[in-house]
């Protein structure tokens, strides 16, 4: 092995060798190319063409296999969370809001919507939460939240047949901006339903008067001014997804 | 040659047949692996871009100094980068996939056929690579003898495996974070390992600049032998076969005869190209040369 192996060939067995090798190195190149331009010919499915498409898929069937409520976001104190909390994305929120009116509509099944006003949420057990908000575009801010665990929120509204189904399905009073989220990420113990910020009520740019924190996944997911809930096995739609992001979006 | 006492009994005929010395250099599955490698690294490099430019933060400088900006417009523009965020996280989850396998089994056939030995350093590669880069830049006449890869060559190929390694580990440090929060705060917390990521990217174009050039230099032989496998040897080596076992092997039609292996101390193995129980001769007397003249 150390040493170098040395042969004999004839010129001729040499040149059939090369053109063999040469062949199927241009076929190789070729078809590369090829594969490259198959894939980008292959029609859309929310934006990205089918076969990377379904590989996304596949890899949200195997990254939330493992995901656990044991899978905690790193947490820190509240002195660490950034004053200034950067704003990214207004989508949903340019709509007037009533703010007195505001209700967060509950849809347990289609015809059974409860609506749910800030003070009865503001009465469910607080949970405070100093993590780390990772946009999907690459920045993070450890910034500070709190509000009611959705999985309090369910236990509180006997949510049990509702949160066995796949998906719970989010959107903002003007359904101009929406969420779809798997239900493991959403009964996940760091999930909130969040009405505070750095302490204060949430300001209007942050979604108030009620926003989801949801620390396993990407900031496109943390939707803005709530107004529905509703259960789904099959996926919501997601607004972000529609625009060739992966669904999942899983941290 | 000093293989003619052992047949003159039963031979009086040779062919000669001129033979390309070759050495083995790159087994079939480095060559594959190589190759898969490129277009794939290439895409990953490419689909991190389109990633990088939505928080492009990253810059060379000092204060508010800054001399290098990771990047500037001009560059964005000219390879049309911007706006391109979900297409290229769409590229790197799935092409990421190949890269790890790919790598894997790289490592896996190095550790297996043994070949990390001639890639791992050596206690004497570090000192020895200085000569290798002075050679390599014109300023000393000769360069450390080698096996098949010279002691740079040697730390290079190892430090881009370890690259490759780290890619892969601070890569999925960013992609899952939660789920993976160990191997993240082993890197230093997201933040860090999104800069080591990035440095790892830059650090494998510089690899790859540097590769390509060195191959460019190193000619056209070097390069088909990543093709082939074969590195031919300047010396050519002229062998005699007798023509006994020529017939056989039909020289007439101009068939190779097959590659024969040379011993350690490069002469030839005369066994294997001589059976030595065959004595019947059937010359064609156009084409023979007798040794005795």
């Amino acid at each position: 092995m150390n040493d170098k192996e040395v042969i004999l060939i004839s010129s001729k067995k040499f040149r059939k060798r090369s053109v063999i090798a040469f062949i199927l190195f241009v076929i190789f190149l070729a078809g590369t190319v090829f594969a490259w331009k198959w894939i980008h010919k292959q029609p859309d499915m929310a934006g990205v063409p089918q076969p990377l498409r379904k590989v996304l898929n596949t890899n949200e069937n195997i990254f939330s296999n493992f995901l656990t409520d044991k899978h905690l976001a790193e947490t820190y104190p509240r002195s660490a969370a950034a004053k200034r909390v950067r704003v990214n994305g207004d989508i949903g929120l340019k709509s007037t809001l009533d703010t007195m009116a505001w209700k967060l509509k509950l849809v347990r099944s289609p015809g059974d919507t409860l609506l749910i006003g800030l003070a009865d949420i503001k009465a469910l057990p607080k949970t405070e939460l100093v993590f780390n908000f990772k946009c999907i575009e690459g920045w993070s801010q450890i910034t500070d939240w709190a509000g009611v665990r959705f999985s309090d929120f369910v236990k509180k509204y006997h949510l049990n047949q509702e949160t066995h189904m796949n998906y719970a399905g989010l959107s903002t009073p003007d359904d101009k901006y929406y969420v779809g989220i798997d239900m493991a990420s959403m009964m996940h113990p760091q999930t909130l339903l969040c009405y505070e910020m750095n302490g204060k009520p949430l300001p209007l740019n942050q979604g108030y008067p009620l926003r989801l924190i949801i620390p396993v996944k990407y900031g496109i997911k943390h939707i803005k001014r709530i107004g529905t809930i509703y259960f789904s096995n099959i996926r919501p739609p997601d607004y972000w997804y529609e625009r060739g992001y992966d669904y999942y979006s899983g941290l | 040659m000093n293989f003619m006492n052992h047949t003159l009994v039963s031979v009086n005929a040779f062919w000669i047949r001129h033979m390309k010395k070759a050495e083995k250099k790159h087994p079939l599955a480095i060559r594959w692996l190589h190759w898969i490698n490129f277009p794939i690294l290439a895409v990953m490099v490419w689909s991190g871009l389109l990633i990088y430019w939505a928080n492009d933060i990253y810059r060379m400088g000092w204060g508010d100094k800054t001399i290098l900006r990771f990047f500037p417009d001009s560059f964005y523009k000219a390879l049309n980068i911007p706006f391109r965020l979900a297409e290229g996280m769409s590229l790197h989850f799935v092409f990421m996939w190949i890269f790890a396998i790919n790598g894997f089994i790289y490592v896996l056939f190095l550790i297996f056929s043994g070949e990390w030995r001639l890639i791992f350093p050596n206690s004497k590669s570090l000192k020895e690579s200085l000569l290798v880069v002075l050679h390599d830049l014109h300023l000393r006449k000769s360069a450390p003898p080698q096996k098949k890869y010279n002691a740079a060559q040697r730390i290079a190929y190892t430090l881009v495996i370890f690259m490759g390694l780290g890619s892969v580990l601070t890569g999925i440090s960013i992609y899952k974070p939660v789920q993976f929060r160990s191997l993240t705060s082993l890197f230093g917390g997201y933040e860090w390992a999104r800069i080591e990521h990035f440095t790892l990217t830059l650090l494998f174009s510089l690899f790859f600049l540097v590769h390509i050039l060195q191959v460019i230099f190193a000619g056209w032989n070097n390069f088909q032998s990543m093709v082939t496998g074969l590195f031919i040897l300047p010396s050519e080596e002229e062998i005699l076969i007798p023509s006994s076992v020529a017939t056989q092997m039909d020289v007439n039609k101009n068939e190779p005869i097959n590659e024969v292996q040379i011993s350690e101390n490069n002469s030839l193995n005369i066994d294997e190209i001589i059976p030595k129980k065959n004595n019947s001769v059937t010359d064609d007397p156009d084409k023979k040369i007798n040794p005795d003249e």
